[in-house]
């Protein structure tokens, strides 16, 4: 890294087995020192070497990504109706999304809400009833899958049991028709990538789930797909592991350049990894954006609902300008809100507060709100306040527990809420 | 310590004399019905034959001679003996034939069942065992009405004007194998089945994915997940093929003779039993050797597979 850095590599950046497991922190640029693979104990006792990400980034040949701005898939009004007559399903609804080169994109959304779905059309392994689904410009909305230049990892790994972890890695390669030299010499590095070499003659259902996911996604990546498609991979790991494999998969997409489109239906997780995420519910793509757009700004109640922790409040709107707006709570206060791009609110709306932006307070004129303690939650680094506020609704504020902080405030407690200026969000229902 | 270690052996020694308890009518049934009469078998092999088609307890070696050698009547110079030869092989090629026919037609049959939905399956199996209700002689007559010269198929032919005789299709090796395919066909796609109800379809979907056609995901994935389901199923067909009666004798019409018939005509017209055991004994061995090898070569392709 600090010796050969590729056209685009970011210097001083802390990449992956240094992020992961807290080895010394950024050498100096001017530092000339070669770093060597640093041995690395795993959560399932396997002791691996990381490769500095150098060497890992140019087994693509290419330098440290950085979105170039073209659009790798261009999902244009896709609809997908499953059976037909009265058991008719509309999986997914006049769904459009561009995903561009180099780009970590996250679908997030509950069980059924149709990005499963959306996976499988860009795989191959269904057809839209209507649409078009563009992959550099050319669509392949209905080429079969073997004809897409385009990798799964699927959530179920779907591992070849009759194979070696080796033969599982080179099957793609093969199916290609590459020479055996070609292929041998590609196995070994993905090997090394997922540090597997020692498990390399293993057959796939003797190793552990966490060396699973790495052949998975090994596999996968070895014949080089434009991009990557990634089905819930890390939903069967223990919590520890998934941590990990968070970080080491953004550090993987990163230093390969390849796109990854990533399923899942853990906010946090997609908030982990994702360059942008698009968040669906029935069939449909309610909002798309960056974790912290869709973090801060969620354009709609379910998005602000699915996406982290969230107060609604009833409000009825008193005047709007330029992007903000004045609304009236049910105490007769006034704050302000923001309001998302491209709406009037009119009439009673639903307000958003996320509980980190709001602050207890003395029970006196200048809360914004007040109402009663009928619930601690105590969390370790900070506890949640439920609040059964004086409408009758009930209002969470989380604080952070400062040092040998024992909570000044008990259950019973009459309190005060201050919303601050730009914590409430006006929500589309 | 002591006296738990104590309680634990003698929950073993209780469960062992469970295991032996439970299994005994089976033993005994082998032992009396199976065992039993296969040493008798064996032991009339070694002798001569009477004259009323039972034995003579004087020790001989001409029923194991005459297996595949027979003695000139003129000179006593032994020669092949090209009867029991042609037999042999028409047996061995025949229940080869089916069982590789059965395969044929019984993996497209396996693979429709398992991949439809799990709640129809059933009706599918159910179809398949059917014909089991039957009597296998009603099969074997329902075969011979359809392929026979006058049957529904030459008839059919010759009305249509595709042909003007009637094609001989009766009483010929052809005539076996498609009665045996008929007959053993569902003997092959319920262990096909059973191990193909077991595939993970999204390994096929894998396969896909990494651009293998549909041939190659059949060859790479399917074919080698399934071949327990093969052996089984080839096993199941191979040795009743290899010994079957009733099909060569309806269909064949006696003149075409596989070793269960020739079996057969020995113990009965030919009143020689010595020579039936031999050939018993033989037809045994056959299948052995025959399953030996197999299933030794599919456990070394096994290990080996590429």
């Amino acid at each position: 890294m600090i010796l050969a850095v590729p056209s685009g590599a970011r210097q001083g950046e802390v990449t992956g087995p240094e992020m992961l497991h807290g080895a010394p922190q950024q050498q100096n640029a001017a530092d000339p020192i070669i770093r060597l693979p640093t041995p690395v104990a795993y959560a399932d006792n396997q002791v691996g070497t990381k490769l500095p990400s150098v060497q890992r980034a140019s087994l693509w040949g290419v330098g440290v990504s950085a979105s170039t701005g073209r659009n790798a898939i261009d999902v244009r009004e896709v609809r997908k109706v499953f059976g037909a007559g009265e058991g008719q399903v509309t999986a997914l609804d006049t769904v459009s999304v561009s995903i561009r080169e180099n780009e970590f994109f996250t679908l997030l959304g509950p069980s059924g809400c149709g990005k499963t779905t959306l996976l499988r059309l860009i795989a191959g392994f269904e057809f839209p009833t209507d649409g078009q689904i563009l992959l550099y410009g050319e669509d392949i909305a209905l080429l079969p899958p073997f004809k897409r230049p385009v990798n799964t990892v699927f959530q179920s790994y779907a591992l070849f049991p009759h194979m070696t972890v080796a033969e599982n890695i080179g099957f793609g390669l093969e199916m290609l028709g590459k020479s055996r030299a070609e292929i041998d010499s590609r196995t070994a590095d993905m090997l090394k990538l997922v540090q597997m070499e020692q498990l390399a003659k293993r057959r796939t259902s003797e190793i552990s789930g966490g060396q699973q996911q790495r052949v998975a996604l090994a596999r996968a990546l070895a014949p080089q797909p434009k991009v990557l498609l990634l089905d819930e991979p890390l939903s069967a790991l223990d919590y520890k592991l998934r941590k990990e494999m968070q970080i080491e998969l953004k550090q993987l997409q990163h230093e390969t350049g390849i796109t990854f489109i990533f399923v899942t239906h853990d906010q946090e997780e997609a908030l982990t990894m994702s360059d942008r995420i698009a968040v669906m519910s029935a069939g449909k793509i309610l909002q798309i954006g960056s974790p912290h757009e869709i973090y801060e700004h969620p354009a709609e109640r379910f998005v602000a609902g699915f996406i982290g922790e969230t107060n609604f409040l009833q409000a009825e709107v008193a005047t709007l300008s330029d992007g903000r707006a004045t609304v009236t709570l049910p105490s007769g206060r006034q704050i302000k809100a923001g309001v998302p791009d491209r709406f009037e609110p009119r009439g009673t709306v639903s307000l958003a507060v996320r509980p980190e932006l709001a602050q207890l307070a003395p029970a006196d004129d200048k809360a914004t709100l007040t109402g009663v303690v009928n619930h601690l939650v105590y969390l370790g680094t900070d506890t949640h306040f439920h609040v059964r506020l004086d409408s009758g609704e009930t209002f969470i504020v989380r604080r952070q527990n400062s040092s040998g902080g024992v909570s000044d405030i008990a259950i019973g407690d009459r309190v005060g809420i201050m919303v601050g200026e730009s914590a409430a969000q006006i929500m589309k229902d | 310590m002591a006296r738990a270690q104590e309680i634990a052996n003698q929950a073993e020694r209780k469960d062992i004399r469970n295991r032996w308890i439970l299994s005994a009518p089976a033993l005994l049934i082998i032992l009396f019905a199976a065992t039993g009469p296969l040493l008798i078998v064996l032991v009339y092999s070694f002798l001569t034959p009477g004259p009323y088609g039972d034995v003579k307890w004087q020790f001989s070696w001409d029923a194991w001679t005459s297996v595949l050698l027979e003695r000139d009547i003129f000179d006593d110079t032994l020669s092949l003996a090209d009867a029991h030869l042609s037999i042999l092989w028409r047996s061995v090629r025949l229940a080869l034939g089916t069982t590789v026919l059965t395969a044929l037609f019984g993996f497209p049959t396996a693979y429709f069942i398992a991949t439809r939905p799990a709640g129809s399956r059933d009706i599918w199996l159910f179809l398949i065992t059917i014909p089991f209700w039957t009597n296998l002689l009603i099969r074997t007559f329902a075969v011979l009405e359809i392929i026979r010269n006058e049957g529904i198929v030459n008839s059919l032919l010759i009305k249509l004007g595709v042909i003007q005789q009637p094609i001989q299709m009766l009483f010929t090796d052809f005539a076996i194998m498609i009665g045996m395919v008929y007959v053993y066909l569902p003997l092959m796609v319920l262990p096909l089945y059973a191990s193909m109800e077991k595939i993970d379809f999204r390994l096929v979907e894998a396969g896909y994915d990494l651009y293998a056609t549909r041939f190659k995901v059949l060859r790479r994935i399917i074919f080698p997940l399934v071949k327990p389901g093969v052996i089984a199923g080839s096993i199941l067909v191979f040795i009743p093929s290899l010994g079957a009666y009733v099909t060569p004798s309806v269909l064949g019409g006696g003149k075409n003779m596989m070793l269960g018939n020739l079996i057969e005509l020995q113990f009965g017209q030919g009143r020689n039993w010595p020579l039936g055991g031999a050939l018993s004994i033989t037809l045994m061995l056959i299948v052995m050797v025959a399953l030996l090898a197999y299933v030794r070569n599919a456990g070394t392709a096994e290990v080996r597979h590429g």
